[in-house]
C-alpha cells in the first residue's frame, strides 16, 4: 500500500491506461485469445509467454499462459491467466515530484466453445484485478460458416462490470458498466485473398475519469503559473470501430497482409490506423514476419493542455490518451518450428521472438519537465518504447 | 447508423443462405488459405497482447478481430 499524497501524483500515470484495459480484458477471450474459425474447432495448444514493455519511463513484464483443449469432438475450454507487473516514472509521475511505483494487474479468464453443424457458440468470463480496480467481464459469441464455407459471420456481445476504488480514499467505490456488441465477417475473396471485416460498438456508464488525475489550469497565484485541479469525464461513453484486414498468398508461399481501422466516440475523439505486414517462411522451419502500423487520433472535446482556469467547463481531461497524437512503430517476429514431426504428446512446436519499437508523437501534451517556459509554450511531449515478447507455442 | 446498416446486411446474408450459393472458391482450391501463414492470428497470445498495448495508450478500441474463419479448409 502507499501512502499519503504521493499515491495520488504516483497513479496518474497508471491511470491512463487502466480503462482501456478493462476493454482489452472482456474482449480478448472472444475476439483474440481464441480465434473462432467457424465449422471447426482450433486445434488443441498451450502457449506460455513472457512480455516486456519499456517505454516513457515505464516499465511492465510478466508472463502470460494461454491453454485451450477440446473435450470430445464438439466441446472445447480455454484458459488465460496474464500478469502486468508495472514499474512507473511516467511524465505524469515525473512532473508531479513523486516518485517510481509498481504495482500488479492480474487477469484470469475462462472460456467454453461448443461445435454445432457449421456453428461455433462460444462463452467466456474474465476478472482483473488490481489494488484499485476491479473488472468482471461475461461474453456470449456465435459463428457461422455459409455460402459454401466462403463466409463466415461472427457476432458477439460482451458485459462488464467494473469497480473503481481510490487508495488514498478506503471510503471511495464506483461503479463502470460496459457493453460490447461486435460484428465480423471474414470472406474467401479468390483462392489466394482472405479478407476480414469488423464492427464493434461499445458502450459505457459510470464513473469514467481516473480518481487520481489532474488537469491543469492557468494560475497567476502560483509561483509556476498554473495549478491542478482533479479532470471531470461524462459519465456515459458510446464508440464505435470498423476494421477491414486482407492477407494475400504471395506465389512463392509468403503473405502479406493490410489492415486498416476508422474509430470515432461520443467524446469527440476520431482515430485512424494503417497496418502493413509480411510473413517470410524459410525451408529450414524458421518463419520471419515484419510489420509497419500507424495510428493518428484527435483529441477529446474536453481535453486541454491547459485550461484558461480553474472549472472553466463542466467536463475537463488532461490524459495525454485523449490528446492529439500519432504514433509509429516498426516490428519483427522471428519462429523457429522446435518440433516439426511430433515428439511423445506433443504433436508440434514453436519457439518465437518478437519485438516491435513504437514513436509516441503528442500534438498538444506538453512536457512540464520544462519549468523554464511560460505556461502554454513548454516543448511537445514525445516518446519511444519497446516491446518485446518471448513465447514458446505447443500443439498436442 | 453504421451499426443498423451492418445489421441488415447480415439479416439480408442470412436470409439468403436459405437460397444455394455457388462458391466460386472450390474446396480443392483452398490450399494456400489453409496455409498457417494466411491466419489473421496465428498467435493468439501475442495478437492479443499487442492489442492489449495499444488500447493501453491510444484512444480507439474495439474491432481488433481474430475471428478468424471463412477459408472452409477443414
Amino acid at each position: 500500500m502507499r501512502a499519503g499524497p504521493k499515491v495520488a501524483t504516483e497513479v496518474v500515470v497508471a491511470a491512463t491506461s487502466r480503462m482501456w484495459m478493462r476493454a482489452y480484458c472482456g474482449i480478448c477471450l472472444l475476439c483474440g485469445c481464441f480465434p473462432v474459425l467457424a465449422g471447426v474447432l482450433p486445434e488443441d495448444r498451450a502457449d506460455v509467454m513472457y512480455h516486456a514493455y519499456d517505454g516513457g519511463g515505464v516499465e511492465i513484464s510478466g508472463p502470460s499462459l494461454l491453454v485451450l483443449k477440446k473435450i470430445g469432438q464438439d466441446v472445447a475450454v480455454t484458459g488465460n491467466y496474464y500478469v502486468d507487473s508495472v514499474s512507473s516514472a511516467s511524465i505524469d509521475v515525473v512532473t508531479s515530484g513523486a516518485s517510481k511505483y509498481s504495482e500488479d494487474r492480474t487477469e484470469v479468464s475462462a472460456g467454453i466453445e461448443y461445435l454445432h453443424g457449421n456453428s461455433i457458440m462460444s462463452m467466456s468470463y474474465t476478472n482483473s484485478d488490481e489494488n484499485d480496480y476491479q473488472a468482471n467481464t461475461a461474453g456470449f459469441g456465435i459463428s457461422m460458416d455459409m455460402f459454401g464455407n466462403m463466409t463466415t459471420v461472427s457476432l458477439g456481445y460482451l458485459r462488464s462490470w467494473d469497480t473503481v476504488e481510490n487508495n488514498t480514499d478506503p471510503t471511495f467505490s464506483e461503479d463502470v458498466d460496459r457493453q460490447n456488441y461486435q460484428l465480423g465477417l471474414t470472406q474467401v475473396i479468390t483462392p489466394d485473398m482472405l479478407m476480414e471485416v469488423n464492427f464493434e460498438t461499445i458502450t459505457d456508464e459510470g464513473y469514467l475519469n481516473n480518481p487520481y488525475r489532474s488537469v491543469r489550469y492557468l494560475d497567476s497565484a502560483s509561483a509556476d503559473g498554473y495549478s491542478f485541479e482533479p479532470e471531470v469525464y461524462p459519465r456515459t461513453r458510446t464508440s464505435n470501430a470498423l476494421a477491414l484486414r486482407s492477407r494475400y498468398y504471395l506465389p512463392y508461399r509468403a503473405a502479406i497482409s493490410g489492415e486498416y481501422r476508422f474509430f470515432d466516440d461520443s467524446w469527440g475523439v476520431r482515430a485512424h490506423n494503417f497496418e502493413f505486414g509480411y510473413t517470410h517462411p524459410l525451408e529450414s522451419g524458421w518463419i520471419l514476419e515484419a510489420n509497419y502500423r500507424y495510428y493518428t487520433q484527435t483529441s477529446a472535446d474536453f481535453y486541454s493542455d491547459l485550461f484558461p482556469r480553474a472549472n472553466a467547463q463542466n467536463f475537463m481531461s488532461r490524459d495525454k490518451e485523449l490528446s492529439d497524437f500519432s504514433s509509429h512503430s516498426v516490428g519483427f517476429t522471428l519462429a523457429y518450428d522446435l518440433i516439426a514431426n511430433g515428439w511423445h504428446f506433443i504433436d508440434r512446436a514453436s519457439i518465437n521472438l518478437a519485438y516491435e519499437h513504437i514513436w509516441y508523437d503528442y500534438d498538444n501534451f506538453r512536457d512540464l519537465r520544462d519549468t523554464a517556459s511560460v505556461p502554454g509554450t513548454e516543448p511537445l511531449y514525445s516518446f519511444n518504447a519497446d516491446v518485446a515478447q518471448l513465447y514458446l507455442s505447443l500443439w498436442f | 447508423m453504421l451499426a443498423k446498416f451492418l445489421l441488415a446486411v447480415v439479416v439480408a446474408m442470412l436470409a439468403s443462405a436459405c437460397s444455394s450459393v455457388e462458391p466460386w472458391v472450390r474446396p480443392y482450391e483452398r490450399a494456400h488459405l489453409a496455409d498457417p501463414i494466411m491466419s489473421f492470428t496465428r498467435d493468439p497470445v501475442a495478437s492479443a497482447y499487442m492489442t492489449h498495448v495499444y488500447q493501453a495508450r491510444e484512444g480507439a478500441r474495439g474491432a481488433e478481430g481474430g475471428h478468424g474463419g471463412g477459408c472452409g479448409c477443414n
